[in-house]
């Protein structure tokens, strides 16, 4: 049973522990600094947080004693050569089929390191970093070096290998708007999954590309998304270009894969090889950002409902939580003990957790909510946060 | 020797900059910096990106007057000079 929640907020992290049944938060560490991912590594304790500085750039931070100190840890950085071709936001006029002008290149620099992920225990010392703009780093010594995947880097979807010339095909990764606060329109990995049965099997999830597997241990990429749906493009069935917010599997049954997409909930039960969409905008499930899938029950996920892409609040200022144990068959929503006039909170792509019988989302305007019944009953832990990014469990 | 000030922002993840003149010789102000990071190790990283590039909302001044080469940083730092490194007020 996890003792631990460790919230990751635009002013810092907050760590609540379970005291005699009581959920009771710690005083923010990491103060005034946003971060964007906190997570515990499962293996050997060690708490890591993602800062995402305005001015002094992205930065990594270790905690080995539960959060009483943390450490810096040495930047993710981008090696000389590693380049990408610019995006820009569609103007008004923008015309996908039109003609492509020449690219444009970009030395790559980390923005953003946007989720964090731990490697298998037959890996102690390995971790991955996604990050905007769109490079998946790993590191074998528990986090004190790092080095970029070139194969996913030179994918042929994002032009090739840029580190020895010039594209040799074309780009079609999108930015994420995510990156706009950085005044780019670059892509980001904000999903890692390594399967628990093989360290070399690994999915990402990159907005606005799609899903990448590899089974060769990122050796060589493939794109995995067929049959999702992207209704905002001229194609909805191309390739790429798809906007999954959060990619997640079930940790007993990892062929059972859920991605709460832009355009929709997403299922596979077959390792990602094909995917249907099992959105019910009936009963409110369709837009959103997090995900999360019971780690023995492959058919078991929750999302958290929003409105729209146009209005990311909750539905008619009212909070629920839906969850399904049939593979996205059906939906159930439940409300008790959470706010149900005048709430407009949005759970970000991070922002929701599931530890056995216990769920955990934390919003954009400061509020924590925790289940202890697998969703079906919900207890406030806090209120006036700053607004949260991520919620993990440790 | 040139002289280098510093929001306190910094300080807070290098204490050891903190009350003190720091003083450098001169040079470049990529050297000025590579000099700090000799006594603050990691320091440029907070300033600078992967590529010794100034980061976009960084701001460097010499004396007065803001840094011309924010790429390679090679303006020169007089022998009376002080490098201000602050922060470009944004954000909420």
């Amino acid at each position: 049973m996890s003792d631990m929640i460790i919230v990751g907020t635009r002013k810092g992290t907050v760590i609540f522990d379970r005291i005699n049944s009581n959920w009771r938060p710690r005083q923010i560490t990491h103060a005034g600094i946003p971060v964007c991912y906190a997570a515990r590594d499962p293996r050997d304790g060690t708490l890591w947080a993602s800062l995402d500085h305005g001015h002094w750039g992205p930065k990594l931070s270790r905690s080995r004693d539960r959060g009483a100190t943390w450490e810096d840890v040495m930047s993710v950085k981008y090696p000389k050569g590693a380049r990408y071709i610019v995006k820009y936001l569609p103007t008004p006029d923008f015309d996908p089929s039109a003609p492509t002008a020449q690219p444009e290149y970009a030395d790559a620099t980390v923005y953003k390191i946007w989720n964090l992920a731990f490697g298998n225990a037959s890996q102690p010392g390995r971790l991955y970093a996604g990050t905007i703009p769109g490079g998946l780093f790993v590191s074998d010594d528990g986090g004190d070096s790092w080095e970029l995947n070139r194969p996913l880097w030179n994918h042929d979807s994002r032009g090739g290998d840029l580190f020895t010339g010039d594209a040799t095909t074309e780009n079609r990764w999108f930015g994420t708007p995510a990156s706009i606060d950085y005044g780019v329109f670059e892509p980001g990995i904000h999903s890692i999954i390594i399967d628990p049965r093989d360290s070399c099997h690994i999915y990402v999830a990159v907005s606005s590309a799609g899903i990448l597997e590899t089974t060769d241990g990122g050796q060589t990429w493939t794109g995995r998304n067929r049959g999702m749906l992207n209704d905002y493009m001229p194609n909805p069935e191309a390739e790429w270009g798809h906007d999954p917010h959060f990619l997640t599997s079930c940790f007993e049954q990892p062929n059972n894969l859920w991605q709460q997409n832009h355009c929709g909930v997403f299922y596979s039960d077959n390792g990602a090889q094909s995917w249907n969409k099992v959105s019910m905008p009936d009963v409110g499930v369709h837009f959103g950002f997090p995900i999360a899938v019971d780690a023995n029950d492959g058919q078991t996920a929750w999302v958290v409902p929003a409105q729209a892409d146009s209005q990311r609040m909750a539905i008619d200022g009212s909070l629920s939580i839906a969850r399904t144990t049939d593979g996205g068959q059906s939906w159930q929503s439940f409300r008790s003990g959470l706010p149900q006039d005048n709430a407009y909170d949005i759970i970000l792509r991070h922002g929701l957790d599931v530890a056995g019988d216990y769920l955990c989302f934390g919003s954009t305007t400061g509020n924590v909510y925790l289940s202890e019944d697998r969703g079906e009953t919900w207890q406030c832990l806090g209120n006036n946060l700053p607004p949260i990014y991520s919620v993990r469990f440790g | 020797m040139p002289i280098v000030r510093m929001t306190p922002h910094l300080y807070q993840f290098f204490p050891k900059l903190e009350n003190r003149t720091i003083t450098v010789p001169v040079g470049s102000v990529a050297e000025v910096l590579s000099a700090v990071n000799e006594i603050a190790p990691g320091f440029t990283d907070y300033v600078l990106d992967e590529h010794g590039t100034l980061r976009r909302h960084v701001n460097l001044c010499i004396n007065d007057t803001i840094i011309i080469d924010k790429k390679t940083l090679s303006d020169r730092v007089p022998e009376d000079g002080t490098v201000y490194i602050f922060q470009a007020l944004s954000g909420g």
